[in-house]
């Protein structure tokens, strides 16, 4: 699998650290109930199918990249700098 | 049909035609007292404990595809009792106890070969760690034998003993541990549950959960709409698709391991042996290839094939370890999808808040060896409505109350660390 950075190109996989689902762009209010903190940490949609995650690109440029993908057939559909990616699936 | 040495004789001089089916193919039923939602290794264990120990024979097994398709024939095969965390340590260590009762139980050969695992250390601090685990694992009650470099040298003289980057310190062995046939292990499990009585219906593929006023009422499948009191869910890396299904979202993100097996050979590698600064194990299957794998490929998938850097990497922790096996030629390569949970530990609970709906799930990359007891005591919480004790820690709201978390490795309660 080969991920295209935004900056740098089309690289290899193994460039990049996975660190989720980019729902860690979501992060809730410091004050919000531990269900929606659980929500947010532990408890994931997990689609079979067109998911959108985190990757950091640690061999690389150092950008974190919001990655949308399939999980099922490993097709990248769209990669996005996290700095400018909406907060949510658009 | 019981299988015994003078029947496979008697089949064996009048060619072998008075073997029948193993189990029936049944048909599905409008109603039952439960529903268990896939025909897995743990699915089928707990249909056959349902019936066993708590006597429950109006039971359907629903399977999207044949009995025993997913991990359970997918996995390297390793049997185990050698977890350090309360927790998990009972579980484990009890799941052993049925392994080793389990062919006379079930009346089947699992071909379980208890031919010791050694766990591989490389420095003080590594053989610190597995000292400790060591006398965990005794205190449970199992067997732990702490051995030196020469020690190993004894058990596993092929290593490569001369390398640098990881010097070999020492070994945990643990005698009892060892392998099984995986496919065995869900057919054994199946004739044993059918022949008790439970509907084992496989191209059934449920669609939709029936949820009235938060108590479960059956389930919607491809065969039709079937209803039950409990609703069993037991889909390993499926379950974020069946648990939505009933409106929730599981700590658990799906990712794919590999596994390998090279060609056939004669006997070489006697024992387990696992290298964790590799992320490299590897044990011989009784029909002669090497069987082995490594690490996640450490991103979300449900693609049942891996990317070519983790296998790179195996082959080249292979390697190092022993390069004995640098002549040998890998035969295939395939990948089963794991139910990651945060702490790396499983979930055998009640859904909360939907009165009889179960959930086994989150066996991380560790399921095989489970699957007795997971069905033991996933059988216990369905019929009883409490957990079995050695499974009263795999609690599904650990997560968001932060009690209990078991993370074994120590590495942290987050989803893409384990």
């Amino acid at each position: 699998m080969r991920l295209k950075c935004p900056v740098c190109g089309e690289r290899d996989r193994r460039e990049f650290y996975y660190m989720g689902d980019a729902v860690a762009l979501q992060r809730p209010d410091p004050e919000a109930s531990d269900g929606v903190w659980d929500d947010y940490v532990h408890n994931r949609d997990n689609p079979a199918g067109v998911t959108r995650d985190l990757w950091y690109h640690e061999g690389g440029c150092a950008a974190w990249v919001v990655v949308t993908r399939n999980t099922v057939t490993h097709e990248i559909l769209k990669t996005e700098l996290a700095a400018h990616a909406p907060k949510v699936a658009s | 049909m019981r299988f015994s040495g003078l029947r496979v004789l008697k089949e064996g001089l009048s060619g072998n035609k008075g073997w029948g089916a193993h189990w029936r193919d049944a048909q599905p039923k409008p109603e039952y007292d439960m529903v268990i939602i896939g025909g897995g290794g743990h699915g089928l264990s707990t249909a056959y404990y349902l019936a066993k120990n708590h006597g429950m024979t109006n039971i359907a097994v629903l399977e999207k595809g044949y009995l025993g398709g997913g991990n359970v024939g997918r996995n390297t095969t390793i049997v185990r009792a050698n977890y350090f965390l309360q927790g998990n340590s009972e579980f484990y260590s009890h799941s052993l106890k049925l392994w080793e009762g389990l062919e006379e139980d079930l009346n089947y050969n699992v071909m379980h070969s208890q031919r010791g695992l050694i766990n591989l250390f490389h420095s003080d601090g590594q053989r610190d760690a597995f000292a400790r685990r060591g006398n965990m694992m005794v205190n449970q009650g199992d067997d732990a034998i702490l051995l030196d470099r020469e020690g190993v040298r004894k058990h596993l003289p092929y290593l490569d003993f001369e390398q640098t980057r990881f010097p070999i310190y020492g070994g945990l062995y643990h005698p009892r541990g060892g392998t099984a046939r995986h496919d065995a292990v869900a057919w054994g499990y199946a004739r044993a549950a059918s022949d008790r009585g439970v509907d084992l219906v496989q191209n059934c593929e449920v669609t939709g959960i029936d949820i009235e006023g938060g108590v479960v009422k059956g389930v919607q499948t491809s065969r039709g709409a079937i209803r039950a009191k409990k609703v069993g869910i037991i889909v390993a890396g499926r379950s974020g698709q069946v648990a939505a299904m009933a409106g929730r979202r599981l700590p658990v993100e799906s990712h794919v391991l590999q596994a390998f097996v090279t060609e056939g050979l004669k006997p070489v590698i006697d024992h387990v042996v696992s290298f964790g600064m590799g992320h490299f194990y590897i044990s011989q299957s009784d029909k002669g290839g090497l069987v082995f794998g490594g690490d996640l490929d450490f991103y979300a998938s449900y693609a049942q094939r891996g990317n070519l850097p983790m296998k790179e990497h195996v082959m080249e922790a292979g390697m190092t370890l022993m390069p004995m096996i640098g002549k040998a030629r890998v035969l295939r390569s395939w990948g089963g999808i794991m139910d990651m949970t945060p702490d790396g530990s499983p979930v055998i609970d009640k859904m909360e808040g939907i009165d009889g709906l179960y959930i086994d799930c989150g066996w991380n990359y560790g399921g095989f060896k489970a699957v007795p007891a997971s069905g033991w005591c996933m059988a216990h919480l369905m019929a009883t409505d409490t957990s079995h004790e050695v499974a009263a820690k795999f609690r599904l709201d650990r997560f968001r109350t932060g009690h209990g978390i078991m993370d074994e490795e120590g590495t942290g309660s987050q989803h893409n660390l384990h």
